[in-house]
């Protein structure tokens, strides 16, 4: 049988093994991906430097107090945060108390409740294109609709309930997606044994369905929350201002500011009267506020993942 | 209960109907009103944006609209200003966020152990969340003295490439997100196929499970060409505003989406102006755009679904 | 109660089940329990399921008689899970089912117009492939059914039902110490006895199983099916199973189903082969079919 000597075939298959040239592509294309990933998080630690180098000693400097206490302001040492702050907590309470049950709501129709049929399927559709509609366009829709066009008796125009309703809106489509999604993951199995068991199916949604998913509609509304707070744009369109006189807290119907647009407000300022600093800090306090619902978000879900592994 | 005589069950027994199926079917109401109203709202965007686009569209002459300066204010609207801005703005966009988030997903989902997945995935969530009027302050104060104006020394200092590339920034998560869905949607029996015939690692990504998970990849570039053609704020703060059509990206310029905030920011316009309804007209290009590019992603994502 | 307890299950089948009797929730059992053998539960003729166009089964004629096992069994995908779930309206949950023909309970048309199924899956019970308790402790997995159907008046009242169906499944003893505990520390077969108690406390006359061994291991397998027997005395019980030895030990009378291919669509279809007495299903069967597939030569 083998005529061969053996110890040709083992050199051959030596050879083979070692390989005869030396492998450039393999792990020159492996660098060029992680140069592509290194890019990402050198233009990450370039941000945070860019905004932190500034923004934190300034904020040292004046006291964060003092810089968060002071309404706007012409000039900018004395220019604060405090109305966008609050205009910024008081459209997340907005977003919180109409899209989140509107959003939720949608998605247990959609996935618990809803036939196959042409309503759902345009109902489908039509949320997955409003979560991809650019945010600009929803300030058109809240102008024309919440400002200018027949609902201003409620809304006092251009007012804070205004704007908040326009960022649920905004916000809708991306709550009823990752609920819709939280739903789906929940397995079949435990919808059929609530159904077993002789229960209806709000019974077997409230019961079984929902607590099940709680967590991750609970992540995805976090981070739709911080998706909508960090928009700007759509409140160009609704009188937004970057300070004001007067205007209490709580008062739906009237003035309002928020911190993203603020920041843009401000960096349009002359860089030669200290402007460019104190953008800077409002950027280091809005980041802490938008990564700190994110991270909330996240936590959540990495301590829901590690529970049902 | 049940005696011999009796029969133990009877049709009104089964036919019952207690509160608990009444409120069952209360809340299937409900829910559907509350699904009814997401297309109830985008019945309104188009009606909002449509009410007063057709009266944009009397009121210019067709002639007018196809000019080179888009000034409402002085009755300009030629909209090959921000057409031709909003193009480059979104060619470098993504030319930077298709390749890059391309790579760092093959990375991703293909080379890093999970240690490193585990460890890169917020971080990539954290710029993810960076509200683009960051960026945007980040595009002029950082990208346009330190990148821009050292490659391309007298250029304006604003102008549509800086913004272009701070677009292209925040449009990397989404691009990295759907291709890394997309990859990992390929079955591993795929890979180990290519492996058992002796492919190395780059041929079986780059030929086996690249191609396989082409849909996915395709829609994750067309939704970020969709994110860049709305981002708003990065070019409101760093494209530098020149409302005339520009011909390289080195000048400075407006988007559709800039254009819209030129029109409302700062001023009482009057409503109902033409040069009110021209940022109707415009938000229609853009919803219109967009709702293109969504319905194409949306049909290469359901190729993904069935394919696997 | 306490002269019932008892110390495994191979007591409680040993013990007869008439001595357990306490607990008034459940006591309608008795007089159920006492009337003929041979009252006829379901009556099934021309008994169809389409999935839309497709049509899953064809012609089922069975008739199942109260106190008794009824199995089903045949080669997987000839549609005995799909017939099964016709008994207690579940197939209403998957959209495009469709059921076409007879099927009576207690003379009562199960597919009426106005039949509520949740009515109907409180007398007949399910219990499933994989064993599926609720992410709640093993107290509430039991009180479930009960719960929603406003079943119990009073705490107590629960707190006996809960009891007496955790006796019932044979499954009180190792589990009265840890009522709160979590329903999926369970091992699997205790999982699965969990969810049998779960079915019987809504006190339902029938109970389907769906084979509901085929994810135990054998020890697991051995005490549901001395359970079963040990239930049937007061319950009515459907069993699907791939297993042919499992329907040949614990059921009385047996339902083979076998698929057809049709040629041009090249789809399959199931279809009732026979349907007797176990023991002559498995001794002498009248079709050759039946007669291949117990024997091993087919499926």
């Amino acid at each position: 049988m083998s005529t061969i000597p053996t110890e040709i075939t083992r050199d051959v298959v030596a050879a083979k093994l070692h390989g005869e040239k030396v492998d450039i592509a393999g792990p020159a294309f492996r660098y060029l991906l992680m140069g592509c990933l290194g890019l990402v998080l050198a233009a990450l630690l370039a941000l945070l430097w860019n905004v932190s180098s500034v923004g934190v000693p300034y904020l040292a400097d004046r006291g964060v107090v003092d810089f968060l206490s002071r309404y706007g302001s012409s000039q900018a040492e004395l220019a604060g945060l405090y109305q966008a702050l609050m205009g910024t907590i008081q459209m997340g309470i907005i977003i919180i108390v109409v899209a989140f049950p509107l959003g939720v709501a949608t998605a247990v129709y959609l996935e618990e409740y809803a036939s196959d049929n042409l309503f759902t399927r345009a109902l489908g559709l039509v949320i997955r294109n409003l979560a991809g509609v650019p945010a600009i366009v929803y300030g058109l829709l809240g102008a024309a609709l919440f400002a200018r066009g027949g609902l201003e008796g409620l809304t006092g125009r251009e007012s804070l309930l205004s704007a908040g309703l326009t960022l649920s809106i905004l916000v809708l489509p991306i709550v009823v997606i990752t609920s819709a999604e939280a739903l789906r993951s929940v397995p079949a199995s435990l919808r059929e044994g609530g159904f077993g068991a002789g229960a209806t199916r709000w019974e077997v949604v409230r019961t079984l369905v929902l607590p099940n998913a709680f967590p991750g509609i609970l992540t995805g509304t976090i981070l739709s929350l911080a998706r909508g707070l960090g928009e700007a744009a759509p409140l160009l369109l609704l009188g937004v201002k970057s300070s004001f006189s007067g205007g209490e807290l709580g008062e739906l119907r009237g003035n309002f500011t928020s911190l993203p647009f603020l920041i843009a407000d401000w960096s349009k300022k002359p860089a030669s009267q200290g402007w460019p600093d104190n953008t800077q800090a409002a950027i280091v306090v809005t980041l802490v506020v938008i990564l700190g619902i994110n991270a909330i978000g996240i936590a959540l879900r990495n301590r829901y993942e590690k529970n049902t592994r | 209960m049940s005696s011999p005589e009796q029969p133990p069950v009877t049709l009104a027994d089964l036919t019952r109907r207690d509160g608990r199926t009444a409120v069952d079917a209360w809340v299937s109401r409900g829910l559907a009103l509350a699904g009814g109203l997401a297309i109830v709202i985008s019945l309104l965007i188009v009606w909002s944006l449509l009410k007063d686009a057709v009266g944009f569209l009397g009121d210019v002459k067709p002639n007018k609209l196809w000019g080179d300066v888009w000034r409402p204010r002085s009755g300009e609207y030629g909209i090959r200003a921000p057409l031709t801005g909003t193009l480059w703005v979104t060619l470098v966009a993504t030319l930077i966020a298709g390749p890059v988030g391309l790579g760092a997903a093959v990375y991703l989902s293909e080379y890093a152990s999970p240690r490193v997945r585990r460890l890169v995935k917020p971080v990539i969530e954290v710029l993810a969340s960076i509200p683009s009027v960051v960026v945007g302050v980040f595009a002029f104060r950082f990208i346009a003295p330190e990148i821009t104006q050292r490659l391309f020394a007298g250029s304006p200092t604003l102008n549509l490439l800086v913004a272009g590339i701070g677009v292209g920034l925040l449009s990397i998560p989404l691009m990295t997100s759907v291709s890394e869905d997309a990859l990992r949607a390929v079955p591993s029996p795929l890979r180990e196929a290519s492996y058992g015939l002796g492919a190395r690692k780059i041929t079986t990504v780059t030929k086996v499970v690249v191609p396989a998970s082409i849909s996915g990849l395709v829609a994750g570039l067309i939704l970020t060409v969709s994110r860049a053609v709305g981002e708003t704020m990065v070019v409101f703060l760093a494209a530098g505003g020149s409302p005339t059509a520009s011909t390289t990206p080195l000048e400075s310029g407006i988007t559709i989406t800039s254009a819209m905030t030129g029109v409302l920011s700062g001023s009482d316009q009057q409503s109902g102006g033409t040069a009110y309804q021209s940022v109707f007209f415009l938000g229609l290009c853009l919803f219109f755009m967009t709702l293109l590019l969504n319905l194409a992603a949306d049909r290469f994502v359901r190729r993904v679904r069935q394919t696997y | 109660m306490s002269n019932a307890t008892p110390a495994d299950t191979r007591t409680v089948m040993s013990e007869p089940s008439s001595r357990d009797r306490a607990v008034s929730a459940l006591e309608v059992r008795d007089s159920r329990a006492s009337t003929a053998d041979g009252t006829t539960v379901f009556d099934v003729s021309d008994l169809s399921v389409y999935y839309a166009d497709f049509r899953a089964v064809r012609d089922v004629e069975l008739e199942v008689r109260q106190h008794e096992v009824t199995a089903f069994i045949g080669p997987s995908g000839c549609g005995k899970t799909t017939v099964l779930r016709c008994f207690n309206r579940m197939n209403d949950l998957i959209e495009i089912a469709r059921v076409e023909g007879n099927l009576s309970y207690h003379g009562v048309d199960l597919y009426a117009p106005k039949v509520n199924p949740v009515e109907v899956r409180r007398r007949i019970g399910m219990v499933f492939q994989k064993p599926n308790p609720f992410p709640k402790s093993i107290y509430d997995n039991v009180a479930y059914g009960p719960r929603t159907a406003g079943l119990a008046k009073k705490g107590s009242d629960l707190d006996d039902i809960v009891e007496q169906s955790l006796r019932r499944a044979a499954l009180w003893d190792e589990v009265k110490d840890r009522l709160k505990a979590s329903g999926l520390g369970l091992s699997g077969g205790q999982q699965q006895r969990l969810c049998i108690a779960r079915a019987l406390a809504t006190d339902p006359e029938v109970v389907l199983m769906d084979e509901p061994c085929s994810a135990l291991d054998p020890i697991a397998t051995g005490r549901i099916e001395d359970l079963m027997e040990e239930i049937k005395e007061q319950y009515t019980i459907i069993i699907v199973t791939h297993n042919m030895q499992q329907a040949a030990r614990v059921s009385d009378r047996c339902a083979f189903f076998t698929t057809e291919v049709n040629e041009e669509s090249d789809t399959r279809t199931g279809l009732l082969v026979e349907f007797d007495a176990t023991e002559t299903m498995f001794s002498n069967p009248s079709d050759e079919r039946t007669e291949n597939y117990v024997t091993g030569r087919f499926g």
